[in-house]
């Protein structure tokens, strides 16, 4: 063929070599291989650093969560014994009197104003007897590797320093733990009214929040006009604001729920209390606070939802004459179902785990008792944490680090939730 | 006045309209009209009028306008935001663009069916009954039930389907889901159908059943039909109106548009010289 038979329109070397070691090979595959395997390698140093990182955290709180305790004794439990039955063993009624006849008067004051002997359950009465009467003093604790790598030495040590002390590998965080209340003894202290006031603080959130965020995304997403000015300033604010430090809404709730609010956020509008003994810093309080905190990522995730809805539905449903309402609750809000439930559920992760703005808000320290509703004063499970791992004695900061486990849980039996509840409400388009 | 009173003088079920003769049957009256997306002109000075009882199609190029048309008729451009127009259509005597026109009512009465079948994810009996229920035509469960089986035999989904209608829409074949969207669409009363390309996602088995479907339905209904397709045109229409860059070039009986079309630019068209 000759080249003035070619179409001048294809261009190109019309003998271009086709292998590797042919003359006039031009080798443009290295270069790029390389550089391709740079970028790899990157990409998996990253997620190698992410791997390490997750892995120390965990590594932290389970070191501190499990490990020995070397136990002494004042008194030997064998000898409280009564009528042949163990001190372990005893009832309610046997362990409060054994507890009246050998306390203090000023010991036994303190612990009857705290809850009466008659309240409390035999595992908590059992507890003070431990400490009080039997004298069970933790004399050492040890980290979960510490105690696995150097048994031996502890021991050795042990027995020169308090010869007549146990040493037992203790669990911190036990079924016991999740069951009792908060105590000044970490021996015995639990974490139980700071679950359920986790718990009701995320309800108060969730009933707030989830109405509130969907139906501002409904309006945001199929009412207002979007190339209006003022949409475009509410739409902008409400991005900027889920990035707002969490600590501001803490002091937006004290000012709002806690003081101006105060008469109905205390309760007293149900109670009758009187402004003097009513008190704003509830567990209403804090879950409105958070839901606050969550409302713009609440209303942001359902927006996303919304915004994903196929336009072609919305079509055949105004195309039948339907209206935008019967539209939206026929439609949209069931396909935007599941997103907007996985958004809720991550915004209910971010909002369980936030300490800094119920700090400011007024969480108590010394809760003794479960809440008993929204009107409850209440501790919740961050806050707890960072009050035991503020405590000089390493007895708390293991107590602290179960409860960081029970934390760690809740949030991944959250995320597990809300995968569960996207692939059961998911329809396909 | 409301659309009903506009368009259904006759009450729900399109019943006969007067005597036979032509001006009676035009049922949609199109004057002067132009529409603009924005400073774009998609639509430029249409004049023509479509008969009841008969199928209307609707030709041209790509980006000719024609979908634009056909949504001017039930005001779904309405959801676009920044169009604009001028003149004036007309259904059944009555202007559709005036300030107290219900349009949810009007898209009741002038129904529409998409080009790629959108059933709603949800089963075939919800579909059909999704209109009679939120637009309150059905009284109870029975009714809704008997206007849902009335509404699937006329597109012959009854027979092939009735004993599953709890079945996912999703689930059936493009074809079967094009004829449920068009059922869906009868099960509101309508007595306009406007159609955009419905057979452009179907196969020719598919393509067939739903222009034999057109021919039954014309019987009762006024259809305006969109389409690429110029057998399809041929074999469906009575009357063919070819669009051109946002003009109606030539509008008649489809006979005289594919035997003796009066214009150049037509007869480029439809024998493929241009497109
Ligand atoms: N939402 C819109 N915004 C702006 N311009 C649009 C919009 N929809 C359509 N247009 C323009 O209007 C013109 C007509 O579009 P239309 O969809 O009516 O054409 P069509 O004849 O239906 O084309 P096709 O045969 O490809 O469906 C085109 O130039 C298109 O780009
Ligand atoms: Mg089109």
């Amino acid at each position: 063929m000759s080249a003035a038979q070619r179409d001048p329109s294809v261009t190109g070397r019309p003998e271009a070599p086709l292998l590797r070691g042919q003359e006039g090979y031009s080798d443009n595959v290295t270069g790029r291989k390389r550089q391709a395997r740079r970028w790899e390698l990157l990409f998996i140093v990253s997620t190698l650093v992410g791997i390490v990182a997750l892995g120390s955290l965990l590594y932290n709180v389970l070191d501190s969560a499990y490990g020995l305790v070397a136990i002494d004794v004042k008194v030997d439990p064998a000898s409280l014994a009564r009528g042949g039955v163990a001190l372990e063993a005893l009832p309610a009624s046997e362990l409060a009197t054994l507890l009246r006849e050998k306390l203090k008067k000023r010991d036994l004051k303190t612990i009857e104003k705290e809850q009466p002997l008659a309240a409390r359950s035999t595992e908590d009465l059992l507890g003070i007897v431990q400490t009080k009467v039997v004298g069970v003093d933790v004399v050492g604790t040890w980290v979960l590797s510490g105690s696995l790598l150097r048994r031996r030495a502890i021991e050795a040590e042990l027995a020169r320093t308090h010869p007549n002390a146990t040493l037992t590998f203790k669990s911190w965080l036990r079924p016991a733990f999740l069951s009792s209340q908060q105590s000044p003894d970490p021996m015995r202290s639990g974490v139980r009214s700071a679950i359920l006031g986790s718990l009701w603080t995320i309800l108060v959130t969730i009933v707030v929040a989830l109405p509130l965020g969907v139906a501002a995304a409904v309006y945001l997403e199929e009412y207002a006009a979007k190339d209006r000015r003022l949409t475009q300033v509410i739409q902008t604010n409400i991005n900027n604001l889920a990035g707002v430090p969490s600590i501001i809404y803490g002091m937006l709730g004290l000012t709002i729920f806690v003081r101006l609010l105060e008469p109905l956020t205390s309760g007293a509008w149900l109670t009758g209390a009187t402004s003097a003994t009513a008190n704003g810093r509830t567990i209403l309080s804090a879950g409105l606070t958070l839901a606050l905190l969550v409302l713009p990522l609440q209303i942001i995730n359902s927006q996303e939802a919304i915004r994903a809805v196929p336009g072609s539905l919305r079509q055949a449903s105004y195309g039948l004459g339907a209206t935008r309402w019967q539209t939206i609750w026929a439609h949209v809000l069931p396909s935007a179902l599941p997103g907007v439930l996985t958004g809720t559920i991550l915004s209910v992760s971010r909002a369980i785990g936030e300490t800094a703005p119920l700090v400011v808000v007024g969480a108590s320290t010394a809760i003794f008792q479960d809440p008993s509703g929204p009107f409850s004063k209440f501790t919740v499970l961050p806050i707890q944490i960072y009050q035991w791992t503020s405590r000089p004695q390493a007895e708390f900061r293991s107590i602290a680090a179960a409860a960081i486990l029970v934390l760690l849980a809740m949030l991944l039996s959250l995320n597990a939730a809300a995968v569960f509840l996207r692939n059961r409400t998911q329809v396909r388009h | 006045m409301s659309a009903a009173e506009l368009v259904g003088m006759s009450g729900s079920m399109p019943e006969s309209v007067g005597s036979s003769d032509g001006a009676a049957d035009d049922l949609i009256l199109v004057q002067d009209f132009s529409f603009y997306y924005g400073a774009f002109r998609a639509l430029e000075n249409l004049n023509l009028t479509v008969r009841d009882r008969e199928v209307t199609a609707l030709i041209g190029p790509s980006g000719c306008g024609k979908s634009t048309f056909l949504r001017a008729i039930n005001r779904m451009n309405d959801t676009i935001r920044g169009v604009r127009y001028e003149g004036d259509i007309r259904v059944a005597g009555q202007s559709i663009y005036q300030a107290d026109t219900d349009v949810a009512d009007l898209r009741q009465r002038v129904g529409m069916v998409f080009q790629r079948p959108n059933p709603f994810p949800q089963s075939i009996f919800d579909n059909v009954a999704y209109g009679p229920r939120v637009l309150g035509l059905a009284g109870d469960k029975a009714d809704v039930s008997e206007r849902t089986r009335l509404a699937l035999s006329q597109v012959g989904l009854w027979e092939e389907l009735g004993d599953r209608l709890d079945r996912p829409a999703l689930a059936l074949s493009p074809g079967q889901q094009q004829r449920l969207c068009i059922a869906r669409t009868l099960a509101t009363e309508p007595r306009i159908i406007l159609m955009d390309e419905p057979c452009s996602a179907l196969d020719p088995v598919a393509t067939l059943a739903i222009e034999g479907l057109m021919r039954r339905l014309a019987e009762r209904y006024c259809i305006v039909v969109v389409t690429h397709n110029m057998q399809q045109a041929a074999r469906v229409s009575d009357r063919t109106g070819f669009f051109w860059l946002g003009r109606l070039v030539e509008f008649g009986p489809t006979n005289d548009i594919f035997t003796l079309p009066q214009e150049k630019l037509t007869e480029d068209y439809i024998t493929g010289r241009r497109g």
